[in-house]
């Protein structure tokens, strides 16, 4: 495959080459928060890029994405909590527990489209969010610390801040690589195409329920592995971390950076968190910059800070 | 009737307090191009729907190559043969021609869990999607955006995604409308090249090009059949110069 000089490639070249010399640069100036500011950065792009697998490319949008977030980061914090610290046995067992409220979610949600498929995500990731407060012995509503990160053995210690960056950003990339083979191959095609015309994917053949049902349970899986990566970097589990509005906030991510297109969320992920970080040295009312900003680019740029590079390609 | 490709028993189909399809039974052998026309609101389009399991009829039976295929979803009568183009151009607006068709192949290409290698570099997918384009006369459009193609090539477009999911039998509801009288004779051209190679259920508001193409013909009004046959037998029936052709000259007058 032959990869052109495009203002698109520049920018995602640029932007890995960033997130690969943040630990660098952290070290010699000595600030050591800006590793924990981007490995929050590269999660959540993770969590973002498998939000647009399915709103981007499937054109489900799905208001509830941060439960998984949350299944996943409380699959790691209750297993800690009952003494299994292997890492091996806590992220596969996150991945599966999102994959089983995915298939539970999407079986029910997919059967309906617009503002009901919006409306029933959002429900589930409620119920999910309300389960988690009413979890007394795991820290209800306050959360609950995690005092010991998953356990690899003597493949990687997670307590090492720079460790733990780089094992995010290579499962960042790792997740980037597989959603653009994904969207690419014949299964992505049909995704894609029930997101442009259902109807005409069924007249020539296509049983496309089971397709977005699984594209539905893959984008989960993938969130739920983000958010076993969240609560190992923030030592700590609560409620908030699957509230609505960190559900909004991926679907921000995902549009600003430019849906539909693979690497899009990673830059929608790093602006708007870069910027929020930026203001609320500022304000402490950062909101009142980011939301005005956010609907320029609705209005403005459809094909969010990607679609400018692009140039008007969504007309 | 014994080797009617498709049958259609006693099909019926109430929207509230209009009768849309009334008891209606046709029989289209293999091979056959069979007209369905009718004036606005007879209910040809609501019979195509039924026919290609989009509306589920309240009575009757539809029988494709011997098989009761009433209650089979849209997908399923896809799988088996049934090939459809739609009245309203219903593409996939954001993809290339060739994108658009070789999803239709892709469709009748085994299953689609396939996760890894890059569809728009099977060949197996990509020549068969060429061949139906160059069929309609869009070789040389291929890789434009749908969305800005020409009316009338998206109605080329339509046929091609009908003819490359490979079916025994197209359904086509309407593949002239709003054309002008160029792309309408290009229209006519591609359905006599598709003519005694597929059996074909035409419904078509263009009387010149239903009786220039037509085996039989069937008159529709307010869901009700009230004549099937020949072409000349059609034009000499005087119920359906009444119902129907009368009207047309009546407009045209």
């Amino acid at each position: 495959m032959s990869v052109r000089l495009t203002p698109r490639n520049a920018l995602v070249a640029g932007v890995i080459a960033i997130l690969a010399l943040v630990p660098v640069y952290a070290e010699a100036s000595g600030n050591a928060f800006i590793i924990s500011l981007f490995t929050r950065i590269v999660i959540l792009a993770i969590a973002a890029v498998s939000l647009n697998l399915i709103m981007g490319f499937g054109g489900m949008v799905s208001f509830g994405h941060a439960a998984y977030l949350g299944i996943g980061g409380y699959a790691v914090g209750i297993l800690a909590k009952e003494g299994v610290n292997s890492g091996f046995l806590q992220w596969p067992l996150a991945v599966a527990a999102s994959a089983l409220f995915a298939v539970t979610v999407g079986a029910l949600s997919l059967r309906t489209r617009g503002v009901y498929f919006i409306m029933i995500t959002l429900a589930f990731a409620q119920m999910v969010y309300y389960v988690a407060i009413g979890l007394d012995r795991y820290g209800g509503d306050d959360g609950m610390t995690i005092y010991k990160r998953s356990q690899f053995g003597a493949v990687i210690d997670l307590s090492n801040k720079t460790a733990l960056y780089y094992l995010c950003l290579a499962l960042l990339l790792a997740a980037i690589y597989l959603v653009w083979r994904l969207v690419h191959s014949r299964f992505g095609m049909v995704i894609q195409g029930a997101r442009s015309n259902e109807r005409r994917m069924r007249a020539i053949g296509f049983p496309t329920y089971r397709y977005k049902l699984l594209c539905f349970v893959f984008a989960g899986m993938l969130c739920g592995l983000a958010g076993a990566l969240l609560a190992n970097h923030t030592d700590f589990i609560s409620p908030a971390m699957m509230h609505w509005t960190r559900s909004g906030d991926l679907i921000v991510m995902a549009v600003l950076g430019g849906m539909g297109t693979v690497f899009g969320p990673v830059i929608g992920a790093l602006a708007l968190l870069v910027l929020e970080e930026a203001l609320s040295g500022i304000t402490q009312y950062s909101q009142i910059i980011l939301g005005p900003l956010f609907l320029l680019v609705v209005l403005f740029a459809r094909g969010g800070i990607d679609g400018l590079l692009v140039g008007g390609r969504h007309g | 009737m014994a080797d009617a490709l498709l049958k259609i028993e006693g099909v019926s189909k109430r929207f509230g307090g209009v009768i849309a399809s009334d008891a209606i039974s046709l029989a289209v052998p293999k091979g056959e191009l069979h007209a369905v026309i009718g004036p606005n609101g007879a209910g040809k389009t609501t019979l195509i729907a039924q026919l290609a399991g989009e509306i589920a009829p309240d009575a009757g039976r539809i029988r494709f190559d011997g098989r009761d295929v009433t209650a089979l979803p849209v997908d399923r009568r896809s799988q088996l043969g049934l090939g459809r183009s739609f009245q309203i151009t219903s593409l996939f607006l954001d993809f290339t021609a060739l994108d658009n068709v070789a999803l239709a192949v892709q469709a009748h290409a085994g299953h689609s869990f396939r996760f890894w290698r890059d569809a728009r570099r099977e060949p197996e997918l990509r020549e068969p999607a060429r061949a139906a384009l160059a069929r309609v006369g869009l070789a040389g459009r291929s890789d434009v955006i749908v969305s800005k193609l020409s009316h009338g090539e998206h109605r080329q477009l339509e046929i091609a995604m009908a003819l490359a999911t490979s079916p025994r039998m197209l359904l086509l509801d309407e593949p002239m409308a709003g054309m002008g009288p160029d792309e309408s004779a290009r229209m006519v051209k591609t359905l006599r090249e598709l003519k005694g190679e597929l059996t074909i259920l035409l419904i078509e508001h263009d009387m010149e090009a239903v009786f220039a193409l037509a085996d039989r013909i069937t008159v529709l009004v307010y869901g009700r059949i009230i004549a099937s046959g020949p072409p000349e037998a059609i034009r000499a029936n005087a119920e359906v110069r009444e119902a129907y052709l009368g009207e047309q000259e009546a407009a045209h007058g």
